[in-house]
């Protein structure tokens, strides 16, 4: 049976304009994202990871409509969403929700635990309070804390604890995706375990879908089923989790595997990281947007852009060392 | 070989609310460290690692206060020491990395001059040795044409080289030891390794013992010799680095090990139920057994003492005491 995924991403582009000098004038663009694609199936896992600036955020916010697309479509359950009004976008909004990184801005400190999870609902749908305070309940329960606490304020739980609530939150409407953005970092690393196998668990038993958006490594590549590795605003890279780990081809991929921290201190010495940092937005290298930094760059490399083509095993990557 | 800092019995208390409360932010905390060695203080938010460091250079906030133990540094307590005597050895003698590099530098100063005070204060080197000296020290921390960047402003750098750039102020004075609280936290990961293998390359040349502060045990594998496990205070385990990869003695030791995600391993976490406890409210007997699968009823009650587990590995639980007493 053919099913459509639940989200598809194509040809996305957000650039946003850049003022220069005393008026404000010239005509400079971040792009921030500048064509991406991919599509996120029932009860998997995207993992979407890169350095800072490499547009994953803004991603993000296209998908949750904060930001509207330069260029580009996003389909939700093969509908475009950019069409989308009224009773259409409210079950749009209801379907996709965020997790962000930080449990302690995220949620209002001037609101009780059940209002924090019960406003979703009471925006978007028409059941009672006491429906609300059911489903509250059940959702509380649902991401491993006792009803009990719904009374509560945000200041007095924990971090994990206040991450769960923002999970709750999440979940609390019929949810089909949503968006975790760097949901473990801010956590402490005894706490982290347990919101990756919750999230983990939750996946299981309600089959939502994540787009989990992270820089480190280890845990993206744990909790994916697929990754796409993004680089000034492209995706570069994207192939299943476990063929990326055994094989990464796109040196920028290879960098962030060698860049990544040891197991074991008896780990073998993974290549030496390479140098440079990520270049401005503003001026993005012509060619591949990498090549100043690659070990392997070629003389086509800084003339012509490389296109996404297919892995030999899955996935894609986007280099001139893979014709 | 006599270690160039021992700290021994270290206790560091807070005091609020006009002292009635007393929160013991470092309690009995002893290890020594090395030329050329670099010790891990590993632990979560609230263990006392940073506390630890500011102790020893006598950085507290003015609610702390160092109540028990000594600080040897080349055979002098600086516990005992005066501000203005602390001054003279902080920043030459011993340096301090900070997380944040926006924090340690001055905005308003170019960082060639900031990069130059230790060495204008502390070796009085002036003119154009001084301008030699900042530039040998940028050239150090792989900064790009130093002569021209000396005189830019900490906001035209980015990220990483900012944080090169503390590093080179906490290098100028010749230091013995360098204690870096959690320097990598807010750069990328490539930035990360590349400012990791230059720490690398900087104590291989310079023979410095450093104190990495960290919640990364990554990071740990990577770069120590020596691991000091902290939480509630309290160091509740200490080895070289193998060795406790290998063969971690304390139950938190091991369950944080296991809470990490490997690369390329899809094996379900292990996850520690509970949170790091609060220091102002801290459980009766070993801090760590409310969270604790294996406790058995003795650890909540009786505090659990040091047990020497090989030549240089110790640990302070209840379990371990038991087997090592049996055997």
């Amino acid at each position: 049976m053919m099913t459509s995924p639940v989200l598809e991403v194509r040809g996305l582009k957000k650039h946003f304009p850049a003022r220069h000098g005393l008026l404000g004038r010239g005509d400079a663009w971040v792009k921030a994202v500048d064509g991406v694609d991919f599509a996120i199936d029932a009860g998997e896992t995207l993992g979407l990871i890169g350095e800072s600036g490499c547009g994953k955020t803004t991603t993000s916010r296209l998908i949750l409509l904060q930001e509207t697309p330069t260029a580009g479509a996003i389909a939700f359950a093969g509908r475009d969403i950019a069409g989308l009004e009224g009773r259409e976008l409210m079950t749009y909004r209801r379907a996709v929700q965020v997790v962000f990184q930080d449990p302690f801005s995220s949620l209002s400190p001037r609101m009780r635990v059940h209002d924090i999870i019960g406003e979703p609902l009471e925006i978007h749908t028409d059941l009672s309070r006491a429906a609300i305070r059911e489903r509250v309940d059940e959702v509380l329960e649902l991401v491993g804390l006792q009803p009990d606490v719904a009374p509560l304020f945000p200041h007095e739980f924990s971090g994990g604890q206040r991450q769960r609530i923002a999970i709750a939150r999440a979940l609390a409407t019929d949810t089909r995706l949503i968006v975790l953005d760097e949901p473990v970092s801010a956590l402490d690393v005894s706490v982290r375990a347990q919101i990756i196998n919750q999230l983990e668990h939750l996946q299981r038993t309600l089959g939502v879908s994540y787009l989990f958006i992270g820089h480190d490594l280890a845990t993206v590549a744990h909790i994916s089923h697929r990754i796409a590795v993004m680089y000034l605003g492209k995706i570069v890279e994207s192939a299943d989790s476990d063929t990326l780990c055994a094989r990464p081809m796109h040196p920028y991929t290879r960098a962030l595997f060698a860049a990544a921290l040891p197991s074991h201190p008896d780990d073998p010495p993974r290549e030496r990281p390479i140098a440079g940092e990520v270049p401005s937005a503003l001026s993005v290298p012509s060619g591949c947007r990498f090549h100043p930094r690659c070990p392997s760059a070629m003389p086509i490399c800084s003339e012509v852009e490389p296109v996404l083509r297919p892995r030999d095993d899955n996935g894609q990557v986007a280099c001139h060392l893979y014709p | 070989m006599i270690p160039v800092l021992e700290v021994a019995e270290l206790q560091t208390h807070f005091f609020t609310f006009g002292g009635t409360r007393v929160v013991k932010a470092v309690d009995r905390v002893s290890f020594s460290l090395h030329e050329g060695e670099t010790l891990g203080l590993v632990g979560e938010s609230g263990s006392g690692k940073t506390t630890t460091c500011l102790s020893i250079v006598g950085l507290l906030p003015r609610a702390a206060r160092i109540v028990g133990g000594s600080v040897v540094f080349e055979g002098e307590d600086l516990t005992r020491k005066s501000q203005r005597e602390l001054r003279r050895i902080r920043g030459r003698r011993i340096a301090v990395i900070l997380q944040d590099p926006m924090a340690s530098l001055n905005p308003l100063f170019t960082i060639g001059r900031q990069v130059a005070e230790p060495a204008f204060f502390h070796q009085r080197l002036r003119g154009r040795s001084l301008r030699e000296r900042v530039q040998q020290l940028l050239r150090a921390v792989r900064i790009p044409s130093p002569e021209r960047r000396m005189g830019d402003y900490p906001h035209e750098m980015s990220g990483g080289m900012r944080q090169r750039i503390v590093g080179a102020i906490a290098l100028a004075g010749g230091p013995r030891v360098v204690i870096a609280d959690e320097p990598t936290t807010n750069l990328d990961v490539t930035i990360q390794a590349q400012y990791l293998d230059l720490l690398k390359d900087i104590q291989r040349a310079t023979g410095v013992a450093l104190i990495f502060v960290t919640h990364n045990l990554g990071i740990v594998a990577k770069m120590c010799d020596r691991v000091a496990v902290m939480y509630a205070g309290q160091i509740i385990e200490q080895a070289p680095v193998r060795e406790l990869f290998d063969h971690p003695g304390h139950p938190y030791t091991r369950a944080l090990l296991g809470s990490v995600p490997k690369l390329g391993s899809k094996e379900p976490l292990y996850s520690i139920a509970g949170q790091p406890p609060n220091l102002a409210n801290l459980p009766a007997g070993c801090p760590f057994h409310p969270r604790c699968p294996e406790a058995v009823p003795r650890c909540k009650t009786e505090e659990p003492r040091d047990v020497r587990l090989g030549i240089a590995s110790i640990a302070r639980c209840w379990l371990v005491d038991d087997d090592v007493t049996r055997s």
